[in-house]
Formats: structure tokens, C-alpha cells, sequence
């Protein structure tokens, strides 16, 4: 069934994207609120002028990856309904509140702080909790009574892979998101926060990879299959870390105005999460779900797919302009990125 | 309460909360966009102050209606499994299209608030006019899922399994057009008496002929016109979804007019209590023959009562008093739209009544009113099924037990939600008044929008 490879591998580009959008934007709240008193470096600025206008579209990503799964594996939305209830709805509570807060915070300027905390700190754990679906579908803590699937919390947040995985959600949240702002705000000219992101970035860096070696050992221990499958790639894996050397030589490299390329690491740690989360999702497969749920049992109907894959074409084929032209706004256009006045900040 | 019980409050609590929230935001952008082609044919820069004023609650109001839109979607599988696993199966398109709107409005609405004073007129009008299609795409695609439910086609069930999957007959299901085209038509109305409402409001307190007056007189005017044409059509089509009520779910529109005895030339009930015991709706006004002639153009058309049904499959009786309450709001807020048009442009007279003003100050809740009157009477009465004849509530929701909690937290957070949404509202537009924004307009050269960033 060609079909169904075709189908994951649209789920799993979506999960990527939206992997490294959602790294870019919870991470920013949190910078904006980490600086917020040191308003010198603009470092706080830096990361508004990035978030302001694209956490709506971060946002969007969200919800076109929960319909993208069950439009594409609807046979798998019931075992997923059922476990990710509770990890779900804690999600949605801290989502809501994030955004809104996120949003009032730049209406109500004499609140901007407590509004600023609320929507940093909320943010900074959803990454956490995300990732947790991860671990949930390895399938060691649904337990399965009389024909009912229910998730084993207590396990869950007992297990040494959820932690890792946790730890490696937010550790490589800030570290991304650290470096990207380091990259906008040399491309803005402030220099300063550059400085600020840039040494976030040389921090981070080794604490997420340590954090993702946490998850390589964790795995072999609770779950050894996927482990085994990994292991299978590992050439990739080894790949993977290269381009993360290459990712932290950038930030070294002498350049013109202050040291460090940060375009090269961003492009070079964007792939090496590409690489890993490749070799991840191929060893996951076919399970969803382990053990019971897998790509070809949870495959929707194929006249249903042809008919969404059609629309997925269409579709981006009619978006693509609206995002390049989008990014030529926010991301490209030099009197945005280097506005003087601090006021616009909002 | 039963964990079934406990799903159905929860989910429709956050229907009901959101639906507030994203009514306001398919209508409002059309009157923003409204403001913005009175600018640029007038050149009368209070129209723009309405605009950039309007756009500023607009983007507060997204900062709830977005998440909690997000809670919606996600909720829908995780409460509903059975059904979602459906839905994905043969009715995956409007979701997967709606995603697409969502991110047109999102793309655009960013660039409209955030680059406005960057970018063209003509390209500024096309961003706003993105935002309006896009918000009012996804309300139509995610209506369409809900006419399915009530009107399912494009499938078979053969032994307990989906077979013959037509995706896009599913899409235009029989009731697709004239339902979304009805949740379009009341969100454009409810747009236009929410900015009725806040701008009556105003008038009261400022003092007569001011400058303040006129300017929210002007926008009065706007959304009279606006909503009165839109409550109008909102009605006419109202009377198409009856009609469709007749012809695919006769046990609906059975309850929806208390009519338990099938009949021609059958009696109109409106108001009061539909009565199981003696079967009938009692402290109602009975208008003879009406019901028959709204169902099908023809007084000898006849209507199925409820006793054709097993007492099993009705609605719940209440939804006549939903259904009346959701037409009651749409005749006032008609009624009250014409004729201050008609007092103000054809009588010439300069102010409005206060008991009129107190009216068009109610306009806004009336209609918010309506549209959760409706939605519940729609969901509520689709009961026994999420699907039509096909899938009950209860074999779609969540084995999941314990639910209490989480419908508890949810409830908190829709509660801080409104709050501080009225609060931040409150905040900005008493610090930013309508003065401040005139001034600005006047000191002319520099651009409206400036401060929208
Ligand atoms: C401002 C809001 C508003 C107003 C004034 C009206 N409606 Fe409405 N109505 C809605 C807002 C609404 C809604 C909330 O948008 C609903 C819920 C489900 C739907 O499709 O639209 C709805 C549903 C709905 C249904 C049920 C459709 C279904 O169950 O699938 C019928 C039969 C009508 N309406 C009929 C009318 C009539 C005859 C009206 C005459 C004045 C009217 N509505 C005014
Ligand atoms: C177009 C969008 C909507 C869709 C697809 C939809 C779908 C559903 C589904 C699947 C259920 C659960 C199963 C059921 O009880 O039938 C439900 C229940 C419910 N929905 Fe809707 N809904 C929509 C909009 C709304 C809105 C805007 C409201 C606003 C008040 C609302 C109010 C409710 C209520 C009160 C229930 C519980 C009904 C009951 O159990 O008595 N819905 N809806
Ligand atoms: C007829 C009822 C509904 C209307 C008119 C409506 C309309 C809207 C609008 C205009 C938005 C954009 C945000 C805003 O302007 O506030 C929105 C957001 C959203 N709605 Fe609803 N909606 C309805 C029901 C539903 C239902 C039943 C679901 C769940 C399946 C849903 C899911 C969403 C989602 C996921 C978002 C957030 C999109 C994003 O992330 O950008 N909506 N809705």
C-alpha cells in the first residue's frame, strides 16, 4: 500500500514544520520574557518583532496536524482520542492561555509584565508536553482492559523516556529559538541582542545534545524495538551530529561586523533535526501506535485520500505566494527588521 | 452525571464559547472592510479611524477566538473518537480546506495589522478583503460538517463498514449551501449589531451633535444598513433550513414546533412550552395552517408529528422554546434595523428615540443570543445522533472516564478568558479614545495606521 507511505510522510514533513515553528515561537515568548527588564540589548524587542506576526500561523500548523491525522489515519483516532485525552486537554488549557495572554500583553501595556510571565512560562512547557505524544505511542503505558484502552499517567511520569523526552523538547526549544533570534537580529543590525542570543545559543547547544543522548539510552532500556530500529540508521545518526558540529562552528566563524555566521547554523541544525527525526519516524514505523494501530490499519478510505492529497497540492500551490510574500514582509524587509523606534515593538 | 453527559456539556461549552467569539470574527472584518471602501470613496478619514479602531478589537478578539477554536478542533476528537474516526473516513475535505483559510486569514490578517503602513491602499484593501474570505471560508467549511451530520451522503454502511466512499458528495451534502449560506448570513448580521450596539452605547453618553455623536452616529448608520440587509436575508434563509428540516429530519422539525399528531394544514405554535402529557405546546399563540404553508408552500402539505417516531429518537422537547427564542431575536432585530432607517433617512429626523437607543444598545447581545439559540437548538436537536440515522452520541464519545475534572478546568479557563478579553478591551479603548484617533486623522499626512503596529 503505496498509499499509506505517502500519507505518513506527509504527516511526518508536518510534523517537522511544525516542530521547528513551534521551537521558534514558544521559545521566542520565553526570551521575550527572560530579557524583559533589560531593555538596552533589545533582546526582548528582537523577540516581538519576530513573534507578533507569525504566532498565528505557528498556530494554524497545530491544528492542520491534528486533521491531517485523522483525515489521513481516522482508524487510528480512536485509540489516540482515547489516550491523549488527558496530555491533550493539558495542552489546550496552557495553549489558550498562552496565546491570549500573548496577544492582551501587547494591547494592555501597563500589564505588559505579569501578561508577559503568564504567556512565557505556559509556552515553555507546552513544547514539553507536546513531545510527550511521543513516548505515548511506544505504547508502554496504554494499558488494555476488556476491549477499553486507557494511558497509565502514573507510568508515564514515572519513566525515565518521558523525562528525556521532556528535557529534550524544552532544552532544544530554547536552543533553536535562541539561535534564530540570534540570526534575526544580526540581519536587524542589533548587535547586542545578537550577543545576548548568540552566547543562549553555545550554552544550549550541548545540553539538548546531551538531552537527546538521554532519549538514545532511555529507548534502550523501554523501548528496545525502536532502539534496534534507530541503530539500524546509524549512519544517519552520525550525520545528524556532524551537521550539529557544523551548526556550533558557525557561531565561531569570524565575519565582518561581529564573529560568528549564524545563517550557516540555522540552516545546518534545522537539518540535523531533519536527519534525526527522519531516522526516529522510519524506525517507528509502521506502528502508530505500538503495538496495535498501525499505518495500514488506521489507513483511511483510498478515495478519501486521493481527494485530500488533491486539495494538499491545491491548496499550497495557492498559499505559496501568500508565504513568500509574508516572509518578504517580516522576514526580509529591511525597514521591519530595522525599525529605530523601539515603540513598535508591540 | 454520566461521563456521556459530562462530554456533551463540556464540548457544547466550548461550542457555545467560541462560537461567540468566532461569529464576531467572520462578521466584524466584513465591517472593517465596509469602513475601509467608505474611506477610499468618501476620503472621509473618520471611516478610517473606524477601521483601524475596529481592526485593534478585532485582533483582541482572535487572541481568544483562535484558541479556543484550537480547543474546538481538538476536542472533537478527543471527546468524539467514534465520530471523528467517521468523519475522517468520508468527510476529511472541509476540514482539510478550512485549514487553508485559516492560514490565508492568519497570513493576512498579520500583514494587514503588522505591515499596514508598509504596503499599498489597494494591496492594504486586498489583505483586509483575504481576511473576510478567509474567516468566512472556515465558518462555511466547518458548517459543512455539521450539515453533514444532519443530512449524511457520499457513503454506505454495509455490514457495520464503510464502503462506496464519495468524499466530494459528502462535501455537498443536500444541506450544505442553504445551512452554511445561514451561518455566513447571521454572522455578518451579528458583526453589524455588536458595532450597533457599542456605537448607541456612545451616543448616550456623549453630548448631543458633538463631534463624538456624529462620529458614532456615522457608524451607527453603517451597521443599521448593513445588519438590516443581512438580518433580512437571515431570515428569508431561515426559512429554506425549515424547509430542508421537512424534507431530512422530520423528528426536528416535529420538535422544533411541538407537533406531536402528523397532519396537513397544520397549526403554527409560537411560544410557550411544548407539554408531553397532553401533547400539545401550551401558553402558546396557535396560527392556523401557517406551519404546513412554511414547510412546504401549500397549506395541504403534511407534517410529520412526533408520534410517527419511536420515543427513543426525539429530540429533547425544549428546543421549540430554542427555536422560538432564535427567530424572536432575528424579527427584533429586523424590525428595529428598519425603522431607524426609515426615522432617520426618509423622516429626517436627527436623533434617535432613548427606548429605540436602549434597543440598539440590546442589538448586539440579541443577536450573540440568536446565534447560541441556534446552535443549540441545531446540536441539541440532532440528538440521539452525531450522525443522522446512522451514529449515536453515545456509541461516538470517549471511553475515557473521569471527565468531571477536566470539564471543570476547562470551564475556569473559559471564565478567565472572558474576563480578561473584556478587561483588555476596556483597558485599550479607554486609554485610546476616539479623540485621540481623530486627531491624529486630522494632523493629515500622517497615515491612520500607523499606530495599528
Ligand atoms: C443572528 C442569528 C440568527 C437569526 C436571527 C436566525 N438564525 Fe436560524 N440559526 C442560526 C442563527 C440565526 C445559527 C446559529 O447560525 C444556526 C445554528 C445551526 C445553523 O446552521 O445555523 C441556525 C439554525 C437554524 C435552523 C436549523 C438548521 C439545522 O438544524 O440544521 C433553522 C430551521 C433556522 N435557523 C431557521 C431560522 C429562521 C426561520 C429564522 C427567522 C428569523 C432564523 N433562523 C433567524
Ligand atoms: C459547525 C460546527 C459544529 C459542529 C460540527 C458540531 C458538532 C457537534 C458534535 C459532534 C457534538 C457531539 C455529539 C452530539 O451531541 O451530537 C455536538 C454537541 C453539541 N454542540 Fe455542536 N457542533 C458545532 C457547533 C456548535 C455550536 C456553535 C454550538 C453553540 C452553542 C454547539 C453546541 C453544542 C451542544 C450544546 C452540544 C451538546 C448537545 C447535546 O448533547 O445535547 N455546537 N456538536
Ligand atoms: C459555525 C461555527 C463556527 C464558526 C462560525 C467558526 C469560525 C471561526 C473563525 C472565524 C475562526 C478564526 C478565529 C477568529 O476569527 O476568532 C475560527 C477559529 C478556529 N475554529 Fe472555529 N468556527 C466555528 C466552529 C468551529 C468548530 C466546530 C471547530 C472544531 C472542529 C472549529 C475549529 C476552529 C479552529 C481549530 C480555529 C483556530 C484556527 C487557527 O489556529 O487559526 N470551529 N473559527
Amino acid at each position: 500500500m503505496a498509499d499509506a507511505y505517502l500519507a505518513i510522510t506527509v504527516l511526518w514533513g508536518f510534523v517537522f514544520i511544525y516542530a521547528v515553528m513551534a521551537t521558534m515561537d514558544f521559545g521566542a515568548g520565553f526570551w521575550s520574557m527572560i530579557y524583559i527588564n533589560r531593555t538596552k540589548t533589545k533582546a526582548t524587542t528582537i523577540a516581538n518583532r519576530y513573534l507578533s506576526p507569525t504566532w498565528e500561523v505557528t498556530n494554524t500548523f497545530v491544528v492542520a496536524l491534528v486533521v491531517a491525522v485523522y483525515s489521513m489515519f481516522p482508524n487510528g483516532a480512536y485509540t489516540l482520542g482515547t489516550v491523549l485525552l488527558i496530555p491533550g486537554s493539558l495542552i489546550l488549557l496552557l495553549l489558550s492561555i498562552r496565546s491570549a495572554f500573548l496577544v492582551f500583553s501587547h494591547i494592555a501595556e501597563e500589564y505588559k509584565k505579569p501578561l508577559t510571565y503568564i504567556s512565557g512560562i505556559t509556552g515553555i512547557l507546552i513544547p514539553g508536553l507536546l513531545i510527550s505524544v511521543l513516548p505515548i505511542t511506544h505504547g508502554n503505558f496504554i494499558d488494555r482492559t476488556g476491549g477499553r484502552e486507557t494511558l497509565n499517567l502514573l507510568g508515564l511520569f514515572t519513566s525515565g523516556n518521558e523525562y528525556a523526552f521532556f528535557g529534550f523538547a524544552i532544552s532544544s526549544t530554547l536552543f533553536l529559538s535562541s539561535l534564530l533570534l540570534a540570526d534575526y537580529s544580526k540581519a536587524s543590525e542589533e548587535y547586542d541582542a545578537y550577543r545576548v542570543y548568540r552566547r543562549d545559543a553555545i550554552l544550549l547547544g550541548p545540553i539538548s545534545l546531551l538531552m537527546a543522548f538521554l532519549i538514545m539510552f532511555s529507548l534502550k532500556n523501554e523501548s528496545n524495538w525502536l532502539y534496534k530500529n534507530m541503530m539500524e540508521n546509524l549512519p544517519l545518526l552520525f550525520l545528524s551530529l556532524l551537521f550539529f558540529l557544523l551548526g556550533g562552528l558557525g557561531l565561531f566563524l569570524p565575519s565582518l561586523t561581529v564573529r560568528g555566521k549564524p545563517r550557516l547554523s540555522v540552516i545546518a541544525i534545522t537539518i540535523q533535526y531533519m536527519v534525526a527525526s527522519y531516522v526516529y519516524g522510519r524506525a517507528h514505523l509502521p506502528y502508530i501506535v505500538y503495538p496495535n494501530v498501525t499505518i495500514h490499519s488506521a489507513f483511511t478510505d483510498p478515495n478519501s485520500f486521493h481527494a485530500v492529497f488533491i486539495t494538499y497540492i491545491v491548496g499550497f500551490a495557492i498559499l505559496f505566494p501568500g508565504f513568500i510574500y509574508f516572509w518578504s514582509l517580516f522576514m526580509n524587509d529591511k525597514r521591519y527588521l530595522r525599525q529605530k523606534k523601539s515603540k513598535n515593538s508591540s | 452525571m454520566s461521563d456521556l453527559v459530562i462530554a456533551r456539556s463540556m464540548f457544547g461549552t466550548t461550542m457555545g464559547f467560541h462560537i461567540i467569539f468566532a461569529t464576531i470574527g467572520v462578521g466584524l472584518p466584513m465591517m472593517i472592510l465596509t469602513a475601509e471602501l467608505l474611506y477610499q470613496k468618501t476620503k472621509d478619514k473618520e471611516y478610517a479611524v473606524m477601521a483601524k479602531r475596529w481592526t485593534k478589537a478585532f485582533a483582541v478578539l482572535l487572541g481568544v477566538g483562535i484558541p479556543t477554536g484550537t480547543i474546538a478542533g481538538v476536542q472533537l476528537s478527543l471527546l468524539w473518537p467514534g465520530f471523528m474516526e467517521v468523519i475522517g473516513r468520508v468527510m476529511a475535505l472541509p476540514f482539510q480546506i478550512e485549514i487553508y483559510a485559516f492560514f490565508v486569514e492568519a497570513l493576512f490578517m498579520s500583514i494587514y495589522v503588522y505591515a499596514a503602513e508598509r504596503i499599498r491602499p489597494w494591496m492594504r484593501i486586498v489583505s483586509l478583503l483575504l481576511v473576510a474570505m478567509g474567516a468566512m471560508a472556515s465558518a462555511v467549511l466547518i458548517t459543512n460538517v455539521h450539515a453533514f451530520e444532519g443530512t449524511p451522503a457520499g457513503f454506505r454502511i454495509v455490514a457495520g463498514k464503510i464502503v462506496d466512499v464519495n468524499p466530494w458528495k459528502a462535501f455537498f451534502n443536500p444541506s450544505f449551501f442553504v445551512t452554511s449560506g445561514h451561518v455566513a448570513l447571521s454572522a455578518y448580521t451579528t458583526g453589524a449589531f455588536v458595532v450597533a450596539s457599542v456605537s448607541a452605547f456612545k451616543m448616550l453618553k456623549a453630548d448631543f451633535g458633538s463631534r463624538i455623536y456624529l462620529f458614532h452616529k456615522k457608524a451607527l448608520m453603517v451597521s443599521l444598513v448593513i445588519g438590516g440587509l443581512f438580518s433580512l436575508l437571515t431570515a428569508l434563509n431561515g426559512h429554506e433550513s425549515a424547509q430542508l428540516l421537512h424534507q431530512y429530519q422530520p423528528e426536528k422539525l416535529a420538535g422544533a414546533e411541538g407537533l406531536f399528531k402528523t397532519q396537513d394544514h397544520a397549526p403554527l405554535s409560537v411560544g410557550g412550552f411544548t407539554d408531553k402529557k397532553t401533547e400539545s405546546v401550551k401558553w402558546g399563540i396557535e396560527i392556523p395552517w401557517a406551519l404546513s404553508f412554511l414547510a412546504g408552500n401549500r397549506f395541504d402539505t403534511v407534517v410529520v408529528g412526533l408520534n410517527d417516531f419511536p420515543e427513543k429518537n426525539w429530540p429533547p422537547l425544549f428546543i421549540h422554546t430554542l427555536f422560538n427564542a432564535m427567530v424572536g431575536a432575528g424579527t427584533i432585530l429586523i424590525l428595529i434595523s428598519f425603522f431607524g432607517i426609515l426615522w432617520s433617512k426618509v423622516f429626517k429626523k436627527d436623533g434617535f428615540p432613548k427606548w429605540l437607543m436602549w434597543l440598539y444598545i440590546a442589538s448586539g447581545p440579541l443577536a450573540v443570543m440568536g446565534i447560541e439559540f441556534g446552535w443549540i437548538f441545531a446540536c441539541t436537536g440532532r440528538q440521539p445522533w452525531t450522525i443522522y440515522h446512522i451514529l449515536t452520541t453515545a456509541d461516538s464519545v470517549t471511553t475515557s472516564t473521569n471527565l468531571g475534572l477536566l470539564f471543570i478546568l476547562f470551564v475556569i479557563i473559559y471564565i478567565v478568558l472572558g474576563f480578561s478579553v473584556v478587561f483588555v478591551l476596556n483597558y485599550y479603548f479607554k486609554r485610546n479614545t476616539v479623540t485621540d484617533d481623530l486627531n491624529r486623522a486630522d494632523q493629515s499626512g500622517i497615515a491612520v495606521f500607523e499606530s495599528n503596529s
